[in-house]
């Protein structure tokens, strides 16, 4: 029982930082309805940053500048790469972020190197007693900053104004203009958020472990996340990001006995299994709104 | 119809583009200089190997068969409009497929034996279009970038599949022989009396690309090629005029397979090994790059876009030479490696934002300049 649970809290940490992508995918999928592929390079160029700027500052002002320093990234990308793009097809403009995301990686893996780079976190590996269960610090950190975070996101797309502005434009671009809002400045806003959350969730995923090139890839466990949640429900995305890092976890600790035929590592691809698996079922996700099509 | 045959042959003389009948349109070659300059690029192709050195005909073959993945990709992508990610998922099943079967049954990895070439190349179109078809359940309920996840997500699986089935694949690090390239006593990797063996190879890749882009360019202007045209521009649309939406995108991905299958099995005889770690979401991209850098829905567009990336490593390993700040070895400030990776992604972008029809679409603008050269504007 200690072992589940212990894996369960392990899983929603992680879940967590699915959870702060998944929801920078879907706010800019309800900007734009286009999937940006350049998360993985905007998370792992907030850990690097962070990894960089712990050696002058401490960890608590290092994140807040590493995040905002991203947020100004993902803005000039939005601006450069996709604003050009609008009216084309969202596939092209899919591809775009892709390539952005190449360019974007070889630039930062140049400032990895070959080592392993430490974000500096004050938690390591350090375990806290809950209850006769172990359970490493960083993931009770990442559950609470990711929980902060979200009822701060949820209450200004409820509450303030620019918020309403973003939900009417995702509901209807041209109405939404025609009421004085500029679209152009909400999709702004949308990669600001996005990549912010996205540097986050890569200081996070940087705990522990450090950073090497090999991490963007964590970044695209999110897809899943997302697409079982719906692509365009911050909330699907949530609870889509939770349950994918619950369901790694808890492969990861019992696969080796009892399905050991599935291959070490199983637990890394147990999410695209589960999103297709969830797709046979429901093709817009758990939460995601139903296409209609109009002719 | 019946028009009489005296109708349907004849053409106007100094009017290339003056149909009088609907067969001359959709013919394979519809002009004249068309046919004339596809026979000059053949001939010049089949006489390169007698004029280049072997480790650029090496290069070339693989430009061949890669060509031939992006064929497939162009035809369920750029023809049918289903985007995927996951092309390096469907080569990956040809290589091992094609690998398995004319390995050598004695060795650590699983090998039959039979290394008759076409065998073993059916076998791995015909492996991977299988495996397009149990994709395609899903792939003909989701549409768009829903899609194109999990297409994306194929890849991961078959990532952890290939690392893991080491008898198969022999294990991440270490790989295993591909295909052996054997056709009635000939092997084309390896040197022979007349030819060697990169010169082998180059021509049996360039008559393999030339039958596989005649068949594409044979299905594209084919009803099934239509059908796919109207998938891809309006789905509703095209279900309303009778064109049955699951039937042909599941079509669609198994032709698309295959090519990816076929081309799979190739692409690594012109290196003899492979390792399972290759087949990432890279290559993946790298195809894609072909078809958008190439040019979206051409056949030409796709031979195009597979040579540019393919002789673009060796254009970026000059630079080191020209440019003093950038190092040939991993440890510099700027390496080639980087370089070449950056471009991929520039090159994307900048096609597509500038030049949407890829380098087809440029050769159509300068083709349309010399026309009316000098009245041009």
């Amino acid at each position: 029982m200690d072992e589940f649970l212990a894996s369960l809290v392990r899983g929603l940490g992680t879940g967590s930082v699915y959870a702060l992508l998944a929801v920078g995918f879907v706010i800019i999928y309800k900007a734009m309805r286009v999937i940006s592929f350049a998360q993985p390079a905007l998370m792992v160029t907030g850990a690097v940053l962070v990894s960089y700027l712990v050696a002058d500052l401490s960890f608590w002002i290092a994140v807040p500048v590493a995040v905002l320093a991203v947020a100004a990234l993902a803005m000039v990308v939005e601006r450069l790469a996709l604003r050009p793009m609008i009216g084309k097809p969202v596939f092209v403009i899919s591809i775009i972020t892709l390539g952005v995301d190449i360019v974007i990686r070889v630039v930062v893996n140049g400032f990895i190197g070959r080592d392993v780079r430490q974000v500096g976190d004050p938690w390591g590996l350090a375990t806290l007693d809950l209850g006769g269960v172990a359970v490493q610090e960083r993931y009770l950190a990442m559950l609470v900053v990711t929980g902060v975070v979200m009822l701060a996101l949820f209450a200004f797309f409820r509450y303030s104004r620019t918020g309403l502005a973003m939900r009417a434009a995702s509901f209807d671009q041209e109405t939404a203009m025609s009421q004085g809002i500029s679209v152009g400045s909400v999709f702004a806003v949308s990669w600001v958020i996005a990549g912010g959350l996205s540097a986050l969730a890569g200081v996070f995923v940087g705990t522990g472990g450090g950073v090497d090139q090999q991490t963007w890839i964590i970044a695209l466990k999110a897809l899943p996340a997302v697409i079982l949640g719906g692509l365009d429900s911050v909330g699907g995305a949530v609870v889509g990001g939770l349950v994918v890092g619950v369901v790694e976890s808890l492969v990861g600790t019992y696969q080796a006995d009892y399905a050991p035929w599935l291959g070490q590592n199983f637990a890394v691809v147990s999410p695209y299994v589960v999103m297709l698996l969830v797709l046979l079922v429901r093709p817009y996700g758990l939460f995601g709104t139903r296409e209609v099509e109009r002719v | 119809m019946a028009l009489p045959a005296s109708a349907r042959q004849r053409r106007l003389s100094g009017r290339p583009d003056f149909y009088t009948s609907y067969t001359q349109d959709m013919a394979l070659f519809n002009t004249a200089p068309k046919r004339r300059a596809v026979g000059v690029l053949a001939v010049g192709a089949l006489l390169l190997p007698f004029l280049l050195t072997d480790d650029l005909l090496q290069l070339l073959a693989t430009a061949f068969v890669a060509a031939i993945g992006a064929i497939g990709l162009n035809l369920v992508t750029g023809y049918a409009g289903q985007v995927s990610l996951g092309h390096a998922f469907f080569i990956a099943i040809g290589a091992y497929t094609a690998a398995a079967l004319s390995g050598d049954p004695d060795d650590r990895t699983i090998g039959f034996g039979i290394t008759f070439l076409p065998i073993w190349l059916l076998a791995a179109g015909l492996a991977a279009a299988a495996a397009g078809l149990l994709v395609a359940p899903l792939a003909v309920r989701l549409r768009g970038l829903y899609l194109a996840v999990v297409t994306l997500s194929l890849v991961f699986l078959g990532e952890h599949l290939f690392k893991e089935w080491s008898e198969l694949t022999g294990g991440p690090g270490v790989g295993r022989p591909a295909a052996v390239p054997q056709m009635f006593g000939v092997r084309f990797d390896e040197d022979g009396e007349i030819f060697t063996g990169p010169q082998k190879l180059y021509l049996l890749m360039l008559v393999l690309l030339g039958i596989f882009a005649v068949l594409a360019r044979n299905l594209a202007r084919s009803g099934v090629g239509r059908a796919f045209a109207a998938v891809r521009d309006r789905d509703v649309a095209a279900a309303v005029i009778g064109v049955s939406l699951p039937r042909y995108k599941a079509l669609a991905f198994a032709i698309s397979s295959f090519y990816a299958g076929c081309a799979g099995a190739l692409l690594y005889t012109v290196t003899g090994f492979f390792d399972p770690g290759s087949f990432n979401l890279l290559l993946s991209v790298q195809f894609i790059a072909m078809v958008l850098i190439g040019g979206v829905a051409t056949i030409s567009g796709s031979i195009l876009g597979a040579l540019f990336i393919t002789l673009l490593p060796r254009l970026t390993r000059e630079l080191p030479d020209l440019v003093p700040f950038v190092s040939a070895q991993s440890s510099g400030t700027i390496t080639v490696f980087q370089i070449e990776t950056t471009l991929y992604g520039l090159l994307i972008i900048v096609f597509l934002i500038v030049e949407p029809r890829g380098l087809y679409g440029i050769w159509v603008r300068v083709r349309n300049y010399w026309k009316s050269w000098p009245f041009s504007y």
